[in-house]
């Protein structure tokens, strides 16, 4: 029956379904999931990081990329589309820059990613990582840069497989260009809050045991 | 009437342009800036017809700013000389030419320094040293007979000055300041400013 409704993004199904859209959408939930904390003086984007076939150079599987000097994406989906929205995202953000003198706002270029696409993405696992998210996004959670970075990582630990291997991080500092961290520097985090998540549990033992 | 000059040295490029912004016979700006960073080590100067100086130069910047977000790395010195050649080359023969003389100037880790002198007719040259404007032809005999390949930054800047000490003696307009900078290895430095002020 869709076979003759799902062909073009222009074309409505009978019950009013956009099956293009739909099919999007279900292609961006088979991506990995991606997740953005924003602290009082820093962003944090993350991703799960797929696993890459051993012969695959791992630098060409890049999920958060920089789109200008001040702005950067993280994505879920398919990579191939997302090259072009991330290049005419690029264009836009040096064009915008020429005529108005003025860098992008991260708001505007949004926007203008927006009209490009018509599909909200998030990615596998989202509803899982959002609730965490609302639980345990906090003024206390976010007050140093180091404490949103690691909100972010264990926002995907609880839905990725363990390990620091399959995490990617970027931070945007006020007033500092983008960083991709390191994995050494993901796993020194990954360890802390492994540490803090066992003394947590270590002091709740105690506190039966009294 | 704009001057601009460029010396390539062993490590380093140093290269000076007026700050004079004119129009007919009245001064419109004393302080102009004709130097455009197109990255972190490179640097271009651009004169010519007033308004396609700066669109054509602002064009060639955005656009080796785009190599670098889509690549992630920069675009080396001769391939941006070589980039807005084939632009202004284009151009030429379109109905919108770009009357603009330029000097590119920049530092690449393997390569080293590079001078490229580029006219309005998209001629591109690499040299040693070079200059652009009617100054040009008062100077390049001075920097013919002084330049030498391994000049010390200190002899550079002592070489653009007899340059600058030639100009005020024999052209007959007055160009009362330069905007002076040098790339190397470590970025695009501002120099002082010449003539130097009084003292």
């Amino acid at each position: 029956m869709t076979a003759r409704y799902d062909r073009a993004i222009t074309v409505f199904s009978p019950d009013g379904h956009l099956f293009q859209v739909e099919y999007a959408q279900e292609a961006v939930k088979k991506g990995s999931t991606a997740v953005g904390i924003r602290g009082k003086n820093i962003v944090v984007l993350g991703v799960e990081k797929k696993s890459v076939a051993k012969l695959q150079e791992e630098r060409t599987v890049r999920k958060i990329c920089a789109l200008d000097e001040h702005v950067c994406m993280a994505f879920a989906g398919l990579t191939a589309d997302a090259r072009i929205v991330i290049n005419r995202a690029r264009v836009e953000c040096q064009s915008h820059r020429l005529t108005v003198e003025d860098p992008v706002t991260v708001e505007y270029i949004t926007r203008y990613i927006a009209t490009l696409k018509q599909a909200n993405a998030i990615g596998r696992s989202a509803k899982t990582v959002r609730e965490f998210l609302e639980k345990n996004y906090t003024e206390e959670a976010i007050a140093t840069d180091k404490e949103a970075m690691k909100l972010a990582i264990k926002a995907l630990l609880e839905v990725v497989q363990s390990g620091g291997k399959n995490i990617e991080l970027a931070i945007i500092g006020r007033n500092q260009p983008l960083k991709i961290l390191e994995s050494k520097e993901i796993e020194t985090l990954v360890a802390e809050i492994e540490k803090e998540k066992e003394e947590e549990a270590e002091k709740k033992k105690q506190k039966k045991t009294t | 009437m704009e001057y601009l000059i460029g010396i390539q040295g062993p490590d380093f490029v140093l290269v000076a342009a007026d700050t004079i912004a004119a129009n007919s016979i009245i001064q419109m700006k004393h302080d102009h800036d004709k130097m455009f960073k197109l990255s972190e080590k490179i640097l271009m100067l651009c004169v010519g017809e007033a308004g396609d100086t700066v669109q054509f130069a602002e064009y060639i910047q955005k656009n080796v700013q785009l190599y670098k977000m889509r690549n992630g790395y920069e675009l080396s010195p001769a391939a941006a000389a070589n980039f807005t050649r084939k632009n202004l080359a284009d151009y030429l023969r379109s109905r919108t030419p770009y009357h603009v003389n330029l000097l590119l100037a920049g530092y690449d880790e393997q390569a080293g320094p590079a001078l490229y002198y580029m006219d309005y007719m998209s001629a591109l040259a690499k040299a040693p040293f070079a200059a652009h404007g009617y100054g040009a032809f008062l100077t390049l005999s001075i920097l013919d007979r002084y330049y030498k390949p391994d000049l010390t930054r200190d002899e550079a800047v002592e070489l653009l000055k007899k340059c600058l000490e030639e100009l005020k003696k024999r052209f007959i307009l007055s160009l009362p300041s330069f905007n002076v900078r040098l790339i190397d290895k470590d970025g695009i430095k501002d120099l002082e400013k010449l003539p130097l002020a009084a003292a």
